[in-house]
């Protein structure tokens, strides 16, 4: 990699494995795996109360409600990551809009007016990119990597949060996924759940696009 | 003006002609720092003072290339349309 590809950010996480295809495939499974194992015993202890003695109906209800709620929270602090976050600087916020309208397509400068998330294809994946985090939908379209990252300077309007997020992407998408935050990873339909409903096309729109991509081998 | 110029004429001087903008993301939505054109020294030499002096504020130079590509520069490139001075990212 050049110098002018590489993301300068990565001189301030040295410790980190550069995030590829492959670290994110190794991370779906250790998700997934992660998932079984937190609700499969609250499924199992639900199921065998119940089986022992249908009295402990209440206890095995609240068993059953933790392996139900606990892969919810996960997925709600997923899809925190694309909500709007900061100020509004309202005064701004137009002028940002341009800048950010001229860096994006008429289409997904279409969606993110509607969304205030900005559709990118990249080589990992399509990506949703937020005022303060990006989603990225894996080739194939069955599974989404939240990450939680953001712009340095609290006061920029969020068109101008959101174009810093793309323009970091564009220049190094590994280094870019590298420096933020992995925040979560699962089925789309998992973080679309948690989503504001004005948020759920821009995913909608994802993973149709990600649908379309060649699925890599695993 | 058709067949004034030879083409290549006209594709010459328009890219001579075009302006340049260094312009920073900031609180204000965007600023534009510096205008110049290729053939304009003076403008350049100013636009590449300013550049060096927001990158010792921190802000970090990209050019965007065109869909879904932009290049991190650490020198102002004169030939680019528009360099974007943008503050660095972290994990949230």
């Amino acid at each position: 990699m050049t110098a002018g590809q590489a993301l300068p950010e990565l001189a301030s996480v040295p410790w980190r494995a550069r995030t590829d295809a492959r670290w994110l495939r190794r991370w779906e499974r250790i998700w997934h795996a992660w998932t079984l194992l937190y609700t499969a015993p609250f499924v199992a202890a639900a199921a065998g109360m119940l089986w022992l003695d249908p009295v402990t109906a209440p206890v095995a209800v609240v068993a059953a409600a933790h392996a139900w709620i606990i892969p919810e929270l996960y997925a709600a602090r997923g899809a925190t990551v694309a909500r709007p976050k900061g100020p509004r600087n309202e005064l701004a916020e137009p002028l940002a809009q341009g800048l950010l309208g001229d860096l994006l397509g008429h289409e997904e400068r279409d969606l993110q007016r509607a969304t205030g998330l900005a559709l990118e294809r990249g080589e990992l994946g399509v990506w949703l990119v937020g005022e303060a985090g990006a989603l990225v939908v894996t080739p194939g379209g069955r599974s989404v990597h939240c990450f939680c990252v953001r712009a340095t300077e609290p006061e920029l309007p969020p068109s101008d949060r959101v174009a810093h997020l793309l323009l970091a992407l564009r220049v190094d998408e590994e280094g870019f996924a590298t420096v933020a935050n992995h925040a979560f990873a699962g089925a789309p339909w998992r973080v679309r759940r948690r989503l504001p409903r004005l948020l759920r096309p821009a995913l909608d729109e994802a993973c149709r696009a990600a649908r379309r991509r060649h699925t890599p081998s695993r | 003006m058709a067949g004034a110029y030879p083409r290549s004429k006209l594709f010459a001087l328009s890219k001579e002609a075009r302006m340049a903008r260094l312009i920073r993301m900031d609180g204000t939505g965007h600023t534009t720092l510096a205008e110049w054109t290729t053939a304009d020294d003076h403008a350049f030499t100013q636009a590449v003072d300013e550049f060096r002096s927001q990158q010792e504020l921190g802000y970090i130079g990209t050019v965007p290339d065109g869909p879904g590509k932009a290049t991190h520069v650490r020198r102002l490139p004169r030939e680019a349309e528009l360099v974007i001075m943008r503050r660095p990212i972290a994990g949230g």
